[in-house]
């Protein structure tokens, strides 16, 4: 077994662990500060904040150190490595390191957004000096507006670590970034013409340690010590990236991605990052309704899920097959749980039907060279599937109904009349329903619709239960590859509209508050292919259902 | 501590023993009654006159609160949010807006900056975190409204109170610092002693005022 001595203390690292300097002092609790290294970008060892001692304990157990300071992202550790990061030559080191960074910086920390989760400040604040010895005025540099249409650049606050030169050339492959001029008027700059405007633009600003580059959606709307932050996962396609969501008095203001390997690694997409604006949407339902010949006439909601369970007893009394629901990709695993198994103690003939999946173009793979040839190894996938929990809800209607019918085949028997009610979840915020297709459900004696956003069958509905966007959901996503991950709760929704689990928890008259411990408990002892759920591994990064067989796999 | 050594160090103190004199209560009702007689005799009034006669105010006095302007008129507010952030009693509500292109010097300014009065505890906290000296207390302390919302001082109504202020003397607009305040503008700064040990064999040791942070311009 290798090990590795930081600071006096030994620390096992793996045999084929390929871990520079700064990993293996992170394994043995000590930090080296470093900005231009990342563990997902090439070494260039060019900030020199890590700067350490580095040397060789000999078999005989005789310590040879190298006379100067080297970086630690670039000395990989090997067995009998010696790391030493905190002696007086280190201190003095990172000391002087910083004062050289903030030569130039102007300090302007109080209207800076970066403020609060700024490596500059933390840095300068564990490691700095505090104080300057610069007699000379300042080098301020203008500042670059538009380098992108979502990014900024405040071209004085920058530290020229060149992480975004590197991420658009080694991630996104379209290489936009560049540094230009040389010495302090270094700047960073975009090819004239060419602004960062690919689907992962957004990263560099989460890359960006000091206030550089902002995202010009979150530009002065809130300091970042006021904003909460709730572990999530991004809705936008079929990846699944980890995400936080931020937020603050019930309004979300950003997403960021959140390192995880067994997801997505390190970024995320625009579509995503910037994708959640309907959750603040004008257009949202906000009041549950029974409507009867176009007129409304409750808007309580008691009143309502009374109706809509008294309509569904009706229809499941009249016969075989009458009830027919849809369940949406967009719902989590312990909803669709709830929903089909409440359906399903009505009438053992129910029909449930998975909702479409929205589908636009094909994968799109980085990193990419200047044709759009895709480049390996892949290290970003923005998939074409649309929707978070496709496999997920088709597991569970899977185990509830053996096949699941195809959202065409339910309009068409819709169409003839074969049903009485229809139970129709939504979700998808790009709309998943058109005018044609909402026409099937014009004959339908009861048409309830949970959904969020007004669609087209909106008009055809005698039951609307106003139901929540993913940040307001709790439960579980799976994944293209069969890696459920937990949705947190991150805000209230407006006034009026209940989280679809609370909405068919309470139909299902269940008792008691939400628990959606308690429904994935069940979940996992009922059905085999989402036994996995119960792994307490899910809290953190998620569980792979299965390695061998994705869930939903065709 | 010995048990002995515990007694040394104990003072016992004596009931005082009452006299004759002591035990009539005479001189303690006389004591009494002279304190009487003095209210008697002495006319001077002791009613404050208000509000016909304001009080004298002592210059540090905090009351409502103001909003400078800088030399060019604008709000000096650089939205930082500083004061929001320090209130205890969260009475400080601003939305930020990036600057105009004309205004080379800021980044972003207040588009909406309310303050709740009723709310504030007057504690002077947001003008101590204020970075650029844009929110002062003023000696103004009658204020009054009908409603609740009378008392939501937005940002107009901010630089309004400054307006009136500006020229009193018991308002001395504080500084005339301008955008960011020390970190980015100051001259000369000195401190007690630089925030870090400094070696001696530094050359910010042997300057004559240790810890002095110098930005340009010609300094002493």
């Amino acid at each position: 077994m290798a090990s590795v001595i930081v600071n006096g203390k030994e620390v096992e690292i793996g045999a084929n662990e390929r871990l520079n300097c700064i990993q293996a002092a992170a394994k043995a609790g000590v930090e080296i500060p470093a900005y231009c290294w990342h563990p997902a970008l090439s070494v260039v060892a060019s900030c020199r904040m890590c700067l350490v001692e580095v040397g060789d304990k000999k078999p005989d157990g005789t310590v040879a150190m190298q006379p100067k300071l080297v970086p630690g992202c670039q000395t990989p550790a090997k067995d009998g490595t010696v790391i030493v990061a905190d002696s007086q030559k280190v201190k003095d080191a990172r000391k002087a390191t910083l004062e050289y960074l903030l030569l130039n910086h102007p300090l302007d920390c109080p209207t800076c957004d970066q403020a609060g989760e700024c490596y500059l400040q933390d840095y300068s604040f564990d490691y700095g000096r505090g104080y300057s010895r610069l007699n000379e005025p300042k080098n301020i540099k203008p500042d670059k507006t538009y380098i992108g249409d979502q990014i900024t650049l405040f071209t004085d606050r920058c530290i020229m670590c060149t992480r975004c030169v590197r991420f658009t050339r080694e991630v996104t492959g379209s290489a936009e970034l560049q540094v230009v001029s040389r010495g302090s008027h270094e700047e960073i700059d975009i090819f004239p013409g060419h602004p960062v405007n690919n689907p992962l633009a957004g990263n560099v600003v989460d890359l960006c340690p000091v206030g550089a580059l902002c995202s010009k959606d979150f530009l002065y709307q809130q300091r970042v010590w006021w904003l909460k932050t709730q572990n999530s996962v991004c809705p936008g396609c079929s990846t699944g990236c980890s995400v936080t969501v931020d937020q603050n008095e019930d309004r979300v203001y950003r997403l960021k991605p959140r390192v995880n390997e067994k997801s997505q690694g390190h970024f995320m997409c625009d579509e995503g990052r910037f994708g959640w604006k309907y959750t603040h949407s004008e257009q949202r339902l906000t009041s549950a309704e029974i409507r009867s010949n176009g007129q409304t006439t409750s808007k309580d909601w008691d009143a309502v899920l009374k109706a809509v369970r008294t309509a569904l007893q009706k229809a499941a009394g009249i016969g075989k097959g009458k009830i027919a629901a849809v369940l949406s990709p967009w719902m989590t695993v312990e909803e669709a749980w709830i929903l089909g198994s409440y359906l399903k103690s009505l009438s053992s003939n129910v029909i449930l039907a998975l909702g479409p999946v929205r589908v636009s173009g094909q994968d799109d793979h980085f990193p990419k060279d200047i044709k759009g040839n895709v480049i390996q190894p892949v290290k970003f996938t923005i998939r074409a599937e649309k929707c978070p929990n496709r496999a997920g809800v088709e597991a569970v209607l899977k185990h509830l109904v053996g096949d699941v019918m195809p959202f065409e085949e339910l309009l068409r028997l819709s169409s003839a009349g074969q049903f009485n009610a229809v139970y129709l979840v939504g979700g998808d915020p790009a709309g998943w329903i058109s005018d044609l297709q909402a026409e099937a459900f014009s004959k339908v004696e009861t048409v309830i619709v949970q959904d969020f956003l007004p669609s087209p069958v909106l008009k055809h509905a005698t039951h609307v239960l106003p139901s929540g966007t993913f940040v307001e959901r709790e439960g579980t996503y799976v994944n293209y590859k069969g890696l459920a991950q937990l949705v947190r709760r991150s805000v209230r929704g407006p006034d009026g509209s209940r989280p679809d689990s609370r909405i068919l928890w309470e139909l299902s008259e269940r008792s008691g508050l939400v628990q959606t411990d308690a429904v994935r408990k069940e979940i996992a002892s009922a059905v085999s292919a989402l036994a996995a759920l119960d792994h307490a591994e899910l809290k953190n990064d998620g569980v792979l259902l299965s390695a061998a067989e994705p869930v939903g796999a065709k | 501590m010995t048990e002995t050594a515990k007694k040394k160090n104990v003072r016992w103190v004596e009931e005082p023993e009452i006299g004759f004199w002591e035990s009539t209560f005479v001189p303690a009702i006389l004591s009494g009654l002279k304190t009487t007689l003095k209210h008697v005799i002495d006319r001077k009034p002791v009613t404050q006159q208000y509000p016909e006669v304001k009080p004298e105010l002592p210059l540090h006095y905090r009351g409502v609160h103001r909003l400078n302007r800088d030399e060019k008129d604008r709000v000096k507010c650089v939205a930082c949010m500083m004061c929001a952030t320090a209130c205890p009693a969260n009475c400080i509500s601003i939305e930020a807006q990036a600057a105009p292109p004309e205004w080379p010097d800021r980044d972003k300014f207040c588009k909406t900056f309310v303050l709740d009065e009723l709310r504030c505890i007057y504690c002077g906290m947001c003008e101590e975190a204020c970075p650029v000296d844009a929110i002062e207390l003023t000696h103004i302390y009658d204020l009054t409204g009908e409603t609740r919302s009378d008392l939501l001082y937005d940002r107009e109504k901010l630089l309004s109170v400054f307006d009136k202020t500006k020229n009193d003397p018991r308002d001395p607009v504080r500084t005339r610092r301008g955008t960011l305040g020390p970190a980015a503008e100051f001259q000369q700064l000195p401190t007690l002693g630089p925030a870090t040990v400094v070696p001696t064999a530094d050359r910010a040791a042997k300057a004559e005022t240790a810890g002095v942070i110098r930005t340009g311009g010609e300094v002493k």
